[in-house]
C-alpha cells in the first residue's frame, strides 16, 4: 500500500454539494490518499499565461508568451500575436475534442461492420427499425434487402465519413442537418468534408507558419466541430442505438450509495459501450452470480461511472455511481473489486488510488493504458470470453476487500433516464404537436440543454443544479447529457416528482406525461440527440434553429470535447453558456469573435458566466427575446 | 561595514504576476550545480527554488526574502551561518548551518526552506554573484511581465511614478486630490484596460468552494 503525503487539506464540506463526497474526501485524507481536489490545491497558482491562452508551444523556437500587460513581448518569435496564439490554441482544443468523439464513433462503426459482415456472433442488430430509418435517410436502398445487406452498405458509407478523399460535404450531416442550417454553413464555406481531414487540417493550420488569421482559424474550428456534432458524435449515437437498442424511459439509481456491501462491485467507466454492455451481460449471468456466491458474496453488482455509465444506464438501467470527479471516491470506499475503463475522462491517478485499496484497475483499449493498471485488451471477436475473464478477476478479488476500511455512503437517488428523441416523441403520443403547442402558448417557455463535465475549479455539481432548478422554475424544459445528467440524477431532478420544483406550466405538462422536468438524453456523444431534437422542432415550426426559444449550457465544463460540443452548438445556432472561463481572454479579438461577432454569421454565440444564478437570468432573457420575435406570449 | 555606494532592491508587483512560476524555475536552476534548465532537473539533490508564488485572494504574490536591515534570522542563528554581504544581502553558509531552523522560526515572512537531502536551510541570496557580474537576479530576469523589478529604490520609484503619470494622462488612473487636465487631442486615446488574471479569478468568486 503506497501512502501519499497530503500537503494541503481540502475543505471537504465546501467542494461539492453532493452527499457522500465530503465523507469520502475526509476518509481519503485519513488514509493518506490524494484526490483531484488535493492535486488542484497543489497546482495553485495556475499559470496566467495558460489561463488566458497566450502561451504557444507549437514550435521549438519557443515556448513563447505574450505579456498581457504590455510591458513585455507582444509577439512570439515567429511574430504571432496574442490573437493568433489564442485562436490557434482553441482550434487545437476543438481538434482534440472532435477527435475523441469521432474516434469513439470509429470504434463502434468497426463493430457494426463486423456484425453486418457476420464476423462476430457476440453483437447483433438490436434496433432494426432505426437501421432502416437511417439507411433511408442516407439514401440507401432498403426495400427487398436483408438487414445484413442494408447494414453492410450503411457501414461502408459511414466509414467513408472519416477519410473520404473528395470535397463533397459529409453525408451524415447532409442527410440529417436542417436545410436552413446547411445553407448558412455553405455560404460561410464551413461544410465539413471528412472528419479526419478537418482534424488533420486543424493540426496543419496551427503548425508554425501556417494560418495566422484568428477569424480564419476559428471558422475552421466551426467546420471541425460540425464534423463532430453532425457526423462523428451522431454516428456514435446512431450505431450504439442500432447495436444495443434505442433508449426508452428506464428507472435507475445514482450516487455512491449504489455500491453494495455484500456484493462484488464492478464499475464500468469511460465512454464506449461496446465492452461495458458485455460486462453487464456477463456479470448478470447465472454462472457469474454463482461464482460470486462461491467467493462469499451475494452476487455481482455493476455500476456505471461517467458516460460509459450513461450508456449502460440508458439501455439497461444500470445504476450510476457518479460523475467524473467521483471516480477516485468510488475506489476510496474500499468496496470496489474492479474498475473497468475504456477511454476518455479516466484519470491516470486511478492507478495510484487503486494501489491504496484492493481495487483492480483494468484498462481494455489498445489506445489507453495506465502505468500500474492491469491491461486486458478488448477484441470484439472474443467479446464474451474477455468479459468473462474480467468479471472473474473482480469476483476472485472479493475476499481481499479491506472490510475494516470500507465505507459506502448510504445516499442514493431514484431517477428516470432513457429519453432518446424517439422516447420523447413516444411520451408525447407520437407527434411533436403537444410540445409545440405548449411552447407556442407559453405553458413551456423554452428548452435548454445543460451538458458537460464537472471541474474542481468550481463547487462540484453546484452550478449544474442551481441553473437547472432556476430554469425549470421558470417553465423551461431542461434536457441534458454526460456528467451533468448524472448530477441531475443524484440531486433528484430526474424523477417525475421533481415536477414539484417546476413552474406551473412545466409542472402541468410533466404531470400529464409522467416525465421529469429534466430529461436524461444520454452520454456526451448523445449531445447529437439534442441536435436532432432541435432540428425536429425547427422544421416543424418552419423556422431555423436560432429562432427557437432554446439555449445550451456547459456550467462546469473542463474537457476539450466540451469545446467541440460548445462550438457545434453555436454553429448550429444555439446561444451557449459556459460556466468556466475558456482560455481565450488573452485576445480581445478572439473573445469578441466568439461572444459577439459569431452570432451574425451563425445565429448562436458563446456567453461566459461562472455564477449559475446570473447565467439563468440571462438565459431566461434570451429565451424571452426569442419568444417575442416569434410573436409568442412571454 | 562600510556603506556601499548603491543599495539594491527587488520590487514585487502582485497585480502583474501571472502565477506562471517562471521565477521559481529560474531560481532553482540558478541554485543548481549545473545551472542549466536541461540538466538541473536530473541533479541529486534536486535544486530548490528560494522564491515561491502564493495565490492570495485574487492575486498571485511572489514571496521572497526581504533581506531585512535588522534581520531576525541573522540575530538568532546560533552558529553564525547567516551573514551580510558588502551589498547588504543576507546570505546563508550551508557549511555552518546545523539545520536547527531557528531562522525559520524567527523569519516574519516565512521564507526559509529546508533541503531534506542535506538537512540544511536554503534561502534567497539575492543572486549576489550575478549582481557582481552586472546581471539581474535570476527571478527578475525570468519574469515575463515585469512583476519583479530590480534596481535602487530611486530607480524603482521613478519607474512607478512614470507609469502612474502616464496612466493619469491617459485618464486611466486617479489620484485623490489631483485633477489632471490633459491636452484635448489626447482625449480619444483612452486605452482599454488590459485583462488581468486577478479579473479571471474574481469572476469565479460566487462559485468558489468557500
Amino acid at each position: 500500500m503506497s501512502h501519499e503525503y497530503i500537503k494541503y487539506k481540502v475543505a471537504s464540506k465546501q467542494v461539492s454539494i453532493t452527499p457522500g463526497v465530503a465523507e469520502l474526501i475526509e476518509k481519503a485524507e485519513r488514509e493518506g490518499v490524494k484526490t483531484a481536489w488535493h492535486r488542484y490545491l497543489e497546482q495553485q497558482p495556475q499559470c496566467g499565461f495558460g489561463t488566458l491562452g497566450i502561451c504557444c508551444r507549437n514550435c521549438n523556437m519557443g515556448p513563447c508568451r505574450i505579456d498581457p500587460f504590455g510591458h513585455g513581448p507582444s509577439r512570439g518569435i515567429c511574430g504571432a500575436t496574442a490573437d493568433t496564439i489564442v485562436a490557434r490554441n482553441i482550434l487545437r482544443m476543438i481538434a482534440a475534442g472532435a477527435a475523441a468523439h469521432s474516434d469513439h464513433a470509429r470504434d463502434i462503426c468497426h463493430v457494426f461492420k463486423m456484425v453486418a459482415e457476420g464476423k462476430t456472433r457476440y453483437y447483433s442488430l438490436k434496433d432494426k427499425e432505426k437501421l432502416k430509418f437511417i439507411a433511408k435517410q442516407m439514401g440507401i436502398k432498403v426495400g427487398g434487402r436483408s438487414d445484413q445487406e442494408i447494414a453492410k452498405e450503411l457501414a461502408d458509407v459511414l466509414f467513408m465519413e472519416f477519410g473520404k478523399p473528395d470535397d463533397e460535404p459529409l453525408k451524415v450531416l447532409m442527410s440529417l442537418a436542417p436545410e436552413k442550417r446547411i445553407k448558412v454553413w455553405e455560404k460561410l464555406g464551413v461544410l465539413p468534408r471528412a472528419i479526419d481531414r478537418e482534424i488533420c487540417e486543424c493540426m496543419h493550420r496551427t503548425h508554425m507558419g501556417v494560418d495566422a488569421d484568428p477569424a480564419s482559424l476559428l471558422l475552421h474550428g466551426v467546420r471541425t466541430s460540425l464534423s463532430d456534432g453532425w457526423s462523428g458524435s451522431m454516428m456514435a449515437t446512431l450505431l450504439s442505438d442500432i447495436l444495443f437498442g434505442t433508449p426508452k424511459p428506464i428507472k435507475f439509481s445514482a450516487n455512491l450509495g449504489v455500491l453494495k456491501e455484500d456484493m462484488v462491485n464492478i464499475i464500468v467507466h469511460g465512454h464506449n459501450p461496446i465492452l461495458s454492455m458485455k460486462i453487464v451481460e456477463i456479470a448478470q449471468s447465472k454462472e457469474m452470480q454463482e461464482l460470486a456466491k462461491k467467493y462469499g458474496a451475494k452476487g455481482v453488482n455493476v455500476a456505471g461511472m461517467c458516460c460509459t455509465g450513461n450508456e449502460v444506464l440508458m439501455r439497461l438501467g444500470i445504476p450510476s455511481a457518479g460523475n467524473m470527479l467521483m471516480q477516485e471516491l468510488a475506489i476510496i470506499t474500499g468496496a470496489v473489486e474492479a474498475m473497468i475503463v475504456d477511454y476518455q475522462c479516466v484519470m491516470p491517478a486511478l492507478a495510484t488510488v487503486a494501489g491504496c485499496y484492493h481495487t483492480k484497475l483494468i484498462t481494455t483499449e489498445p489506445k489507453m493504458k495506465i502505468p500500474g493498471a492491469i491491461h486486458i485488451e478488448f477484441e470484439p471477436e472474443k467479446a464474451d470470453e474477455i468479459a468473462k475473464k474480467i468479471v472473474t478477476i473482480a469476483i476472485e478479488n472479493y475476499p481481499n476487500r479491506p472490510r475494516a476500511r470500507m465505507y459506502i455512503p448510504k445516499e442514493k437517488m431514484e431517477a428516470v433516464a432513457g429519453f432518446s428523441v424517439e422516447a420523447i416523441l413516444k411520451a408525447l403520443g407520437g407527434t411533436l404537436e403537444p410540445l409545440i403547442n405548449a411552447l407556442k402558448d407559453g405553458t413551456i417557455k423554452g428548452i435548454v440543454g445543460i451538458v458537460g463535465c464537472v471541474n474542481p475549479k468550481v463547487k462540484h455539481n453546484f452550478s449544474h443544479i442551481v441553473l437547472a432548478e432556476k430554469l425549470i422554475a421558470n417553465d423551461i424544459l431542461v434536457v441534458g447529457t454526460g456528467c451533468r445528467a448524472i448530477a441531475a440524477a443524484i440531486h433528484g431532478l430526474l424523477k417525475p416528482e421533481a415536477a414539484e420544483k417546476a413552474g406551473p406550466g412545466l409542472k402541468k405538462i410533466c404531470n400529464a406525461l409522467g416525465i421529469p422536468p429534466c430529461l436524461h438524453m444520454g452520454s456526451c456523444v448523445d449531445c447529437s440527440r439534442i441536435l436532432i431534437a432541435l432540428k425536429a422542432l425547427a422544421e416543424s415550426l418552419g423556422v431555423d434553429i436560432p429562432d427557437l426559444p432554446a439555449a445550451g449550457s456547459a456550467p462546469e465544463w473542463m474537457s476539450e470535447k466540451a469545446v467541440s460540443i460548445g462550438t457545434y452548438f453555436v454553429a448550429s445556432g444555439v446561444f451557449t453558456h459556459l460556466g468556466t472561463i475558456p482560455p481565450v481572454l488573452g485576445s480581445k479579438t478572439v473573445t469578441k469573435l466568439l461572444t459577439e461577432d459569431i452570432e451574425d454569421l451563425l445565429g448562436g454565440k458563446f456567453y461566459v458566466e461562472p455564477d449559475p444564478a446570473k447565467a439563468a437570468e440571462t438565459i431566461i432573457k434570451v429565451i424571452e427575446e426569442k419568444r417575442r420575435k416569434l410573436g409568442w406570449p412571454v | 561595514m562600510s556603506k556601499p555606494s548603491r543599495e539594491y532592491y527587488i520590487m514585487v508587483i502582485p497585480e502583474l504576476c501571472m502565477g506562471c512560476k517562471s521565477c521559481e524555475i529560474a531560481c532553482a536552476v540558478e541554485h543548481s550545480k549545473t545551472k542549466s534548465i536541461y540538466t538541473a532537473p536530473f541533479e541529486t539533490p534536486p535544486p530548490i527554488a528560494r522564491i515561491r508564488i502564493l495565490a492570495v485572494e485574487n492575486y498571485f504574490v511572489p514571496m521572497r526574502c526581504q533581506h531585512c536591515k535588522d534581520a531576525p534570522c541573522m540575530a538568532v542563528c546560533p552558529t553564525g551561518a547567516i551573514s551580510r554581504t558588502e551589498e547588504g544581502f543576507v546570505v546563508l553558509n550551508p557549511q555552518k548551518c546545523i539545520g536547527c531552523l531557528m531562522c525559520a522560526t524567527a523569519c516574519p515572512f516565512g521564507h526559509p526552506k529546508i533541503d531534506s537531502y542535506t538537512r540544511t536551510v536554503v534561502k534567497c541570496d539575492f543572486c549576489y554573484d550575478r549582481i557582481r557580474k552586472g546581471a539581474l537576479p535570476a527571478c527578475v530576469e525570468a519574469c515575463p511581465t515585469s512583476a519583479l523589478r530590480f534596481g535602487t529604490l530611486d530607480e524603482l520609484m521613478e519607474k512607478v511614478a512614470e507609469e502612474k503619470a502616464e496612466a493619469m494622462l491617459k485618464g486611466m488612473g486617479k489620484v485623490p486630490g489631483h485633477v489632471i487636465v490633459f491636452p484635448a487631442e489626447r482625449m480619444g486615446e483612452k486605452k482599454e484596460p488590459q485583462m488581468k488574471v486577478s479579473d479571471v479569478r474574481s469572476m469565479y468568486s460566487n462559485v468558489r468552494w468557500e
